[in-house]
């Protein structure tokens, strides 16, 4: 057993509201440079949607993480083989039009605009040629399933649905949709590590962050095409590619990555877990249908004797292990079985978890019959809003709002569950346990006798609801955030003078500023 | 020996290898993040793939085909000793010559057409596009007009090349060439003495080593066993990365 320590992120998808605020904190620390204008180490995404780059979830086009090959696993797109023949010209790289063109706006034009009939415009103009162009994309640019015929119909997620599942998700009042915000996931199996030539991609040993170093990357660009979730991106101004780094200055410093520190809705939860390096080739390896238990397997029990002697055998800190212990992220993922991985069939073992959202599957039952009563009394065209069909509780049948959700299971299970969607209802029936559970004692407008009904069967005690709840929705800031303190004789600032990267942030040419359009 | 041909034949070529060797080790050791091959790709990529490819395979083959030349002479030699080998060999090389030329001809209208390109283009990416440009036409005229250039090529230049790094340079060779070989010879020289301030300097990190490692890199700071130790935390030695 080779024991070694992750630090790691859950998603409680429930609680995003889309705000973007975390994107606007990374990229104001980290990518507001030439070169890195287009890149977003944080997005936001709205599922269902195409995301950004377009449709990066498409391995047909992009050829990103591993596939199966006889026992072992082979990177799709990449690899010595191809890596190195592709080398002078890699047709599986994403250009700069799949993600956007950026640009600014000629702002001066309109305050030195001289006396005309018209009124002065601000011009778009592109930051890569400083030339006028039409904006054909933007950051975003499907937020909130706008232009859905052309973005999100053509989400890749839907492809295993029927045509009438399709239909019924885009019928204009039963539209539902959720936000998807991602970082890189610091995967245990790296398709971008394994990709890159140079060897300039590697994983950090004591807390797994992945990094790419800035002087040994040679722009053969190979962990573009490699990376599944399109998270390292190539700075064309530098020649370097470039990716999120999980703020790891700060993380050393004991502060929160900006992103999580940033977020509005405290979705995020971010702590150590141990897990099982010996096991990580059998892993990934797993057949499809097996994927997100094994990957679950690899994650150890902080509290187990023989995990704990095997940690301290292996160099792991005694602070890392308590925060193990107490890691907000192993609650989730392993104790409460609440956060599945995004896409665990591209199998690089992602480290981010994300609770699958329970709000557009709930709102569902009693819509057509109350509907017919109500509208006879409206005017055609009026709206029609009954607020008890929003959070129906009443209902008999346990679980009848997720067995008929207007949000098909199918299409979260291609998200998170490599497409089994009993895994993704166990998580859903979990939630709602926890719900109707909450909602016994905060309303009671449910029997204390189907709470417990509904606990028994996804194998909650109401202590354990209590603990879900708490760490849910009153969580502070340091139940969110539990990383050990920091080993100032481990941390790369006490190693390297940061005055090297001193106004870089660590990236691109010192003298080298963004020039904006004015 | 005039004083230009032993400018150009004795003194340009040490110049230019001393400031290879030396300006390749600086410019690698003190900002290594200038050394990259500045792929543009990711801003143009239909054009690049009719310049890029054709370019580079065919200067690997022409450039491994002058090595193998330059330092096996006699195996060269005995190799061309039937005609009908010589004709294979010299068709092959031409062939990879002329894809250079082509690659290249695409490479620079790409270079100078698009506007994204343009960005990312310095004045000594263009000075050395046509720098090589020259130098390829040259080869192929030489290729065409002083045959057969694979076998005169390892009978009299090779042990020219080879006096210069014996230290006791004789130019008499070179000095009977007619001047579109001699053009050819400063040419190599010149691009040869421009590698470390230019990215050319790319083609030195060919990744090879790529072949050998283990697919995954994980790197620690410390010695993992030894850091759990307060006692040696100060005075084990510094992690392997940096």
């Amino acid at each position: 057993m080779d024991v070694r320590a992750q630090i790691s992120m859950v998603f409680h998808l429930d609680k995003c509201i889309g705000c973007h605020t975390c994107s606007i904190a990374c990229k104001n620390i980290w990518t507001d440079r030439k070169g890195a204008e287009y890149m977003w180490w944080n997005n936001v995404e709205t599922k269902p949607g195409t995301g950004y780059p377009s449709k990066w979830e498409e391995q047909d086009i992009y050829k990103g993480g591993w596939e199966k090959s006889g026992d072992g696993i082979k990177l799709k797109g990449a690899g010595k083989g191809k890596g190195l023949l592709n080398i002078f010209h890699n047709p599986h790289l994403p250009l700069i039009d799949d993600y956007y063109e950026p640009f600014t706006y000629k702002y001066l034009d309109l305050i030195e605009s001289g006396d005309m009939d018209d009124q002065p415009t601000a011009r778009p103009v592109s930051l890569i040629t400083g030339r006028p162009i039409d904006i054909k994309m933007g950051p975003n640019w499907d937020d909130d399933l706008s232009g859905t015929p052309d973005y999100a119909r053509h989400d890749p997620n839907l492809g295993n649905l029927s045509a009438a599942e399709q239909e019924a998700m885009f019928q204009l009042e039963r539209m539902a949709f959720f936000y998807l915000p991602r970082i890189c996931n610091h995967c245990l199996n790296p398709a971008c590590v394994a990709s890159c030539p140079s060897g300039a991609l590697y994983k950090r040993g004591e807390d797994g962050i992945v990094l790419i170093n800035q002087s040994v990357c040679r722009a053969w660009r190979m962990c573009v095409t490699a990376c599944p979730y399109k998270k390292t991106y190539y700075n064309w101004n530098t020649g370097k590619s470039e990716k999120c780094i999980l703020c790891y200055p700060r993380i050393e410093a004991g502060f929160a990555p900006a992103c999580m520190h940033s977020c509005v809705g405290r979705i995020r939860y971010l702590g150590v877990i141990l897990y099982d390096a010996d096991q990580i080739h059998t892993v990934a390896s797993s057949e499809e249908h097996h994927l997100v238990q094994a990957q679950l397997s690899l994650l150890l029990d902080p509290d187990d004797p023989v995990v704990i002697k095997h940690a301290q055998k292996n160099g792991i800190p005694d602070s890392t292990i308590k925060a193990a212990q107490d890691s907000p992220t192993y609650k989730f993922v392993k104790k409460w079985g609440l956060a599945l991985p995004l896409h665990p069939e591209f199998r690089t073992l992602p480290m981010l978890f994300y609770v699958p959202p329970l709000l557009p599957v709930m709102a569902n039952l009693k819509e057509s019959t109350q509907k017919v009563e109500q509208q006879k009394n409206l005017d055609p065209i009026s709206k029609v809003w009954s607020d008890n069909w929003l959070y129906d509780t009443s209902t008999e049948e346990l679980w009848g709002t997720i067995e008929q959700a207007r949000f098909p299971l199918k299409y979260m299970a291609n998200l998170f569950s490599a497409g089994d969607e009993e895994l993704v209802k166990d998580k859903l029936k979990k939630l709602m346990a926890v719900r109707l559970y909450r909602r016994w004692k905060t309303v009671g407008d449910v029997s204390q006798e189907k709470a417990n009904k509904a606990l028994a069967e996804v194998g909650y005690t109401g202590k354990l609801a209590n603990q879900i709840y708490y760490l849910t929705s009153l969580a502070k800031f340091d139940d969110r955030f539990v990383i050990p303190a920091s080993h100032r004789e481990q941390a790369i600032e006490m190693l390297d003078f940061a005055g090297d990267a001193k106004g870089s942030t660590g990236f691109g040419f010192k003298d080298a500023t963004a020039e904006r359009g004015l | 020996m005039n004083m230009l041909d032993s400018f150009l034949f004795v003194a340009l070529p040490y110049l230019a290898l001393v400031i290879f060797a030396i300006g390749c080790i600086y410019r690698y050791r003190q900002s290594g993040f200038t050394v990259s091959s500045f792929s543009s790709q990711f801003l143009e990529g239909r054009k690049l793939f009719w310049g890029s490819v054709p370019f580079h395979w065919g200067i690997v083959v022409v450039f491994f085909g002058h090595l193998l030349a330059f330092m096996f002479p006699k195996t060269q030699l005995l190799w061309n000793s039937q005609p009908i080998r010589l004709i294979i060999l010299e068709v092959t090389a031409f062939t990879f010559g002329v894809l250079v030329l082509v690659g290249l001809v695409g490479l620079i209208v790409r270079r100078l057409s698009q506007a994204r390109i343009r960005v990312v283009t310095s004045p000594a990416d263009i000075f050395i596009e046509f720098l090589l440009l020259a130098q390829v036409i040259l080869g192929c005229w030489s290729a065409l007009g002083y045959r057969w250039g694979s076998s005169w090529f390892a009978a009299d230049l090779s042990p020219y090349l080879w006096s210069i790094f014996k230290f006791n340079p004789e130019i008499g060779a070179v000095q009977a060439m007619p001047w579109v070989i001699k053009l050819h010879i400063v040419g190599a020289f010149l691009i040869i003495l421009l590698v470390p301030f230019t990215r050319l300097i790319h083609f030195l990190m060919v990744p090879l080593h790529y072949v050998w490692r283990p697919y995954q890199v994980v790197i620690w700071y410390w010695d993992r066993k030894k850091v759990r130790r307060a006692e040696t935390v100060w005075t084990v030695t510094r992690p392997r990365n940096n």
